[in-house]
């Protein structure tokens, strides 16, 4: 696995690139909070990438093994995809409300509501 | 205990073949403007996502993957589209700023990428700080095998505390926001 | 949804091994993977199927939405109650090696208790949220 080198960090950064471009080019707000989704997860790979240690195992202690990967990066990333989703929620209600008020969840319609 | 011949080739191939899966998923979601396609799309994503968590021995955030973001992200996302309507509108955002954005944000990270360590590095400054700690004494310190929770729950309880915090704090958020009635005007 | 016959009868089987996997999960993620946060969501998750299928109307009347609201606070409470329990047992805050004369004991009864706490917190608001979205429609 040595070989791979810098892979992950590519796709992690690729991954970046296509979460913001979701985020800013799309009208729609749901498709933003998908963008979002996309960016927060290229962000888990880099933490999880870091984690991975060659040859090791995950990090549950039995006998016989000597080599684990880091599992701190483990704890926080856990801790985040939870979190995003409950984050991910808020902002999808928040959605739904402008829906109610607006009739519309395209940015530039609403904007157009707000000139009148 | 080094894993047989076999099982190493696939994990050699299953480490490449998922992340350009990933890339593909994330991709093709820029051209679609079925809401509901995108939903299940980014469901799909998220189940390759808990595969290379497996792969790159990150079990417990695995199974978190798979059990939120494939599962519970999905369905809430559904609903919302179903309340909110499933056609995007395409075309209508700033495009070019976008991937002016983009393409410096991208070039930045790509320059900082170089100072990263290599991947699977047993030095990798990550690795050398409090990692050794966690992996050599919890079993004596905590008691139980699983140093992941061990971490979690123990050595960074405060975090986690805070974690359930954010997490008690979107539900009320949700339900406040969803407490008055549909069509009730402010009055 | 009265059409889908077999979708319902499935449903109700897989229910009681859905919860009592969440709860092998919180209990032994001290062992293999799992822990709070996974066995909450999949409790959840139980319920989120049976609304699915059943209709949300009928998984309401089966969980009050005034005990949901207790327990999304409820798991929050008992993770820092551990933490303030550990300050009157003489330690610090969250410090549950003072619950036990062995430490390792101490630690492995904090750890418990506080998982449940999470494990309870987020199947709460887990639910909580996919009742607030799917009673909206409406």
């Amino acid at each position: 696995m040595t070989t791979l080198g810098v892979f992950n960090y590519w796709v992690a950064v690729v991954l970046t690139m296509i979460g913001l471009y979701l985020v800013m080019a799309s009208d729609n707000l749901v498709k933003k909070l998908v963008g979002l989704n996309i960016f927060q997860t290229a962000v888990f790979l880099i933490y999880i990438t870091i984690g991975k240690v060659e040859g090791g195992t995950a990090p549950i202690l039995k006998e016989g093994f000597d080599v684990y990967s880091n599992p701190l990066p483990h704890v926080l990333i856990l801790t985040a995809i939870v979190v995003a989703v409950a984050t991910t929620s808020v902002g999808l209600a928040l959605v739904t409300r402008i829906k109610e008020e607006y009739g519309s969840v395209e940015e530039a319609e609403m904007r157009k509501q707000d000139e009148e | 205990m080094d894993p047989p011949k076999g099982k190493r080739l696939i994990v050699d191939f299953a480490v490449i073949l998922i992340p350009v899966l990933l890339v593909l998923t994330a991709a093709a979601l820029i051209w679609l403007h079925n809401l509901v396609a995108v939903v299940m799309l980014l469901g799909f994503y998220s189940l390759l996502m808990a595969g290379l968590w497996v792969i790159l021995d990150a079990v417990d955030v695995a199974f978190t993957e798979a059990a939120v973001g494939a599962g519970i992200t999905t369905v809430l996302m559904l609903a919302a589209v179903g309340l909110t309507g499933q056609g995007e509108r395409p075309g209508q955002g700033n495009v070019l700023v976008a991937l002016v954005v983009v393409a410096v944000t991208g070039g930045a990270l790509f320059y900082a990428l170089s100072d990263l360590p290599p991947f699977g590095a047993a030095d990798a400054p990550a690795h050398t700080h409090v990692a050794s700690r966690y992996l050599g004494q919890s079993m004596t310190e905590a008691g139980i095998p699983n140093v992941v929770t061990a971490v979690l729950a123990s050595y960074r309880g405060y975090d986690t505390l805070g974690e359930v915090t954010v997490i008690f704090a979107a539900g009320i958020s949700v339900l406040a926001l969803f407490s008055r009635r549909h069509g009730d005007r402010k009055n | 949804m009265h059409e889908f016959a077999v979708l319902r009868v499935a449903t109700k089987q897989l229910l009681p091994f859905i919860w009592l996997f969440a709860l092998y999960v919180q209990t032994h993620g001290d062992y293999g993977p799992g822990g709070g946060f996974q066995a909450g969501v999949i409790f959840a998750s139980g319920f989120i199927l049976y609304g699915l299928v059943y209709g949300v109307g009928k998984a309401r009347r089966i969980v009050q939405y005034r005990v949901l609201i207790i327990l999304v606070a409820l798991g929050a409470l008992i993770f820092s109650g551990v933490g303030v329990w550990a300050l009157f047992a003489g330690g610090n805050f969250l410090e549950y090696a003072v619950f036990a004369d062995d430490p390792a004991a101490g630690n492995h009864l904090g750890i418990f208790i506080i998982e449940l706490g999470v494990g309870i917190t987020v199947a709460a608001v887990m639910t909580a949220i996919f009742f607030a979205f799917t009673g909206r429609s409406h």
